[in-house]
């Protein structure tokens, strides 16, 4: 290859960005820390709230500043295809790590239904712990805990095929949705773009809701919460992570939807809007993982 | 037309380095990013081993004599999570940082602005980590594999900021794994294939891949530890519905991974320098790079070793244990291929091949008690013993640790542009050698004797072994001391180095100046037949 075909790859020369990200995070964390020990010990007025609200701020105005730096830099077309590629590369990547971050949520969920329900019952070796809790009795979902005065189990669980099946047609169909504002980019057709995506953002932010009515009900009528015992720990850290990355998705496809509103992307030139349909496509799958395993398979009603 | 586009705030355009602090600070090339790194860890080594210091003066003699028992337990646990994930972890990304870019003649790596995220987090997380010594309740004291619920239900409070500290460490790793790989698939000289990639940068490729497969796992686990402290989940509470040892298989999804990701980059550091000094290609590449995928693949499906005693179904231990042995099978094709390439090599023994000799030994001795400890029958002794303690520590001190001191020694020419002092090298090897043996190798013979571990008291008939080790550990520790002052001396001045440094070294960081320009390759190489060392 001679040395004029060879591209020219962009290499900031000194950046502020991260030193700030990385207190602004640091910040963050520590006051969270802060506010959860102040929380558990009964303090009220946790000074770590200040903490967070300085931590966040400087965060969200770094990250801020960084993508739009990013954004900028590729509108000057310093970024040649090779760095383009750089950043493909690293958004599949980063998407295999929040895989991962799931799939121990899930072993989670398995590794208890499958073995320890059973095994607090005495199944297997396990026979002690029949005679710790001869009241229990292995069942998923479980509504009755071993230690039923401090784990006080739930009277109802969330039927499958009422709301939570809703959501799934609504993530389904925002896939959907997206991919079509995807070929519109394609096609160079932005009011297309713009009203398909608005139709994307419209869906997950309807999932949104349903989803918070869902938790409203499940706290409220059904006594399902984060401390009524396995059950509900596995439900809600699951479909709690999958809602958070769902309002992160959310908020990316609400950023591009402004970046398609002052005329950026084109057919060659749209990994920003690419990247966030990607993640937007991971939190369907996400979905579509805990409406069979967590719902559907989930050993609760059906609601028909 | 240059590779590289420096972007400047400032009118005048330069290429080299600024001046002052904030050259550190801001920085976005690869070689600052890389030495801040570098020194970072080997901060961190000696905090730890500071921390070590203390375990091993608390141990000389039988009874109590200088802590209390509670702050040796801290001192075992910050002693272990300072240096896995402060000194050696961090070193790796340290060289793969120097090393990478100038191995696949890329003009740096290929996130650098995320390159300083990456390293960055790490100063504020160890703070925060360290910081947990001056809160009340103390430092955590459950260990470094920290189990539930030692680290849930009856852990200081300060546990909280050590989760978060694990938080900002994974995020760091994610980050710095992300550029790693992408600059290994995306960043490579044209015409460049993967087989022709020297085995450092073919390791850490696979080291990444572990690292991005489970340090979200490790986020997962404590994450579900917070959960349980502050918001009444029943993760790891029996009462409701949850297990303890749910923790422990989580965590060691993550931490069996973790010990090959503090080895693979090691045995690309000792396929780059033995078959420098034996003067030979290294023996069997392609399978080198098979074992490393191997061992990768393997390191994902024997986590449960670790929980022998835990109360695993007896079908589960069974085949845990036979996957496990299997281990053995890829690691002693490197083995092998390393003695191969020694073979009638004309061998010379500088400081950071006997380093690398070294490791072959004294990693094999620790890979077969590791195998002992495979059998299940057998780990029902040994479990939390101090063999178990002798079998870390001698994969990983002469393992992990010297093949990063093997690799300073061999690069350190390029990076300063100076020779290191050979005999206070060699001077340097053989204390640590010296050292590292009469501090591990009584070990085994107490913790097959059954002492136990991170217990700041023992029985008397283990009082000899006791003293020994510890004079081991403070010899190994001082001697430290002389590895800092060699690395200052070099970086000040000495022999001027060639930009070949090493008469039998293959590879493209050899085939630039010494010290290595601020941008290696600002066009690509085109001398690809060097790449492959």
């Amino acid at each position: 290859m001679s040395e004029q075909s060879y591209e020219a790859y962009y290499v900031p020369h000194n950046s502020k960005l991260p030193i700030f990200a990385s207190l602004g995070i640091f910040l963050t964390l520590f006051g969270i820390g802060s506010i959860l020990n102040d929380m558990t010990a009964g303090v009220e007025h946790s000074a770590g709230t200040w903490v967070v609200l300085v931590g966040g701020l400087v965060l969200g105005f770094t990250l801020f500043y960084w993508f739009a730096t990013v954004i900028e830099e590729n509108q000057q077309k310093l970024y040649s295809d090779q760095m383009n590629r750089s950043y493909v590369w690293a958004m599949a990547w980063f998407i295999f790590s929040e895989v991962m971050f799931f799939m121990a949520f899930f072993g989670a969920l398995f590794y208890v239904r499958f073995w320890v329900v059973g095994w607090l019952g005495g199944e297997g070796d396990r026979g002690p712990s029949d005679m710790l809790w001869p009241a229990y009795t292995p069942e998923w979902p479980l509504m009755s805990n071993p230690e039923a005065d401090k784990f006080v189990g739930p009277a109802e669980v969330i039927p499958s095929l009422q709301l939570p099946l809703v959501n799934t047609m609504l993530l389904i169909t925002s896939s959907f949705t997206v991919t079509i504002a995807h070929h519109a980019i394609k096609e160079g057709n932005r009011k297309k773009l713009i009203n398909w995506l608005a139709a994307t953002i419209a869906l997950g932010l309807i999932f949104l809701v349903v989803q918070g009515y869902e938790y409203y009900h499940a706290y409220v009528d059904l006594g399902l919460t984060l401390a009524s015992g396995i059950y509900g720990t596995t439900f809600f850290m699951l479909t709690g992570f999958h809602g958070a990355h769902v309002t992160i998705g959310t908020f990316m496809l609400i950023v591009m939807l402004g970046r398609a509103l002052k005329g950026h992307f084109d057919a060659d030139d749209c990994f920003g809007f690419e990247a966030a349909s990607w993640y937007w496509h991971f939190v369907d799958v996400v979905w579509v993982g805990l409406f069979i395993f967590v719902y559907l398979l989930g050993g609760g009603p059906t609601g028909f | 037309m240059s590779a590289v586009i420096e972007h400047d705030n400032h009118e005048d355009h330069h290429h080299g380095p600024d001046k002052g602090l904030m050259r550190w600070v801001l920085t976005t090339n690869h070689k600052d990013i890389g030495t801040l790194y570098l020194w970072f860890s080997f901060i961190m080594f000696l905090t730890g081993g500071v921390f070590a210091l203390v375990i091993r003066a608390e141990l000389f003699q039988p009874g109590l004599q200088i802590v209390e028992p509670e702050f040796f337990i801290q001192m075992t646990t910050m002693h272990g999570l300072i240096m896995v994930f402060g000194a050696v972890m961090p070193a790796f990304v340290g060289l793969a940082n120097w090393l990478v870019p100038m191995m696949v003649g890329a003009p740096d790596m290929a996130l650098p602005r995320m390159n300083n995220f990456s390293f960055w987090i790490l100063p504020f997380a160890f703070s925060m980590l360290l910081a947990t010594f001056f809160m009340e309740g103390g430092a955590p004291n459950f260990g470094w594999t920290f189990y539930a619920p030692l680290s849930t239900e009856y852990a200081p409070p300060t546990v909280t900021y050590f989760i978060f500290g694990v938080h900002l460490m994974g995020a760091s790793s994610i980050m710095g794994s992300i550029n790693i790989i992408v600059t290994i698939l995306n960043m490579r000289a044209p015409g460049l294939k993967l087989m022709q990639m020297p085995l450092f940068v073919w390791t850490w490729l696979i080291t990444a891949y572990l690292l991005l497969a489970v340090m979200p796992v490790l986020a997962g686990v404590v994450t579900m530890m917070l959960m349980d402290i502050h918001f009444a989940t029943a993760f790891f509470d029996a009462g409701g519905g949850g297990d303890p040892v749910l923790f422990q298989h989580v965590f060691w999804f993550f931490g069996h991974p973790e010990v090959y990701i503090m080895i693979l980059p090691a045995f690309g550091i000792v396929s780059a320098i033995i078959p420098t000094f034996a003067r030979k290609r290294l023996f069997g590449y392609a399978s080198m790079v098979y074992a490393t995928s191997a061992i990768a693949f393997l390191s994902f499906i024997v986590w449960a070793h670790h929980m022998f005693t835990a109360g695993i179904p007896i079908t589960g231990e069974m085949y845990f244990m036979y996957a496990t042995m299997l281990i053995a099978i890829p690691t002693g094709v490197k083995v092998f291929n390393w003695v191969a390439t020694m073979w009638k090599g004309s061998m010379t023994f500088e400081t950071p091949m006997l380093f690398s000799v070294a490791f072959v030994i004294l990693f094999t001795i620790g890979g077969l008690s590791g195998l002992m400890l495979s059998i299940v029958p057998a780990d029902f002794q040994y479990h939390d013993t101090y063999f178990v303690v002798a079998h870390f520590h001698y994969v990983l001190v002469p393992g992990a640790v010297f093949s990063i001191m093997a690799a300073v020694y061999y690069w350190l020419p390029k990076w300063t542009g100076n020779m290191y002092n050979e005999a206070l090298g060699k001077t340097h090897f053989w204390l640590s050698f010296i050292g590292i043996n009469v501090t591990f190798f009584p070990q085994h013979f107490t913790g097959l004797a059954g002492m136990p571990r991170r217990i700041p008291d023992y029985a008397l008939q283990f009082a000899d072994y006791n003293m020994i080790s510890s004079c081991g550990a403070f010899l190994f520790g001082f001697s430290q001391i002389l590895f800092l002052f060699i690395i200052l001396q070099t970086i000040r001045g000495g022999k001027k180095a060639t930009d070949q440094v090493w008469e039998g070294a293959h590879g493209l960081e050899w085939t630039i100046p010494s010290p290595a320009p601020y941008h290696s390759f600002s066009t690509p190489p085109k001398n690809l037949e060097e790449a492959h060392g």
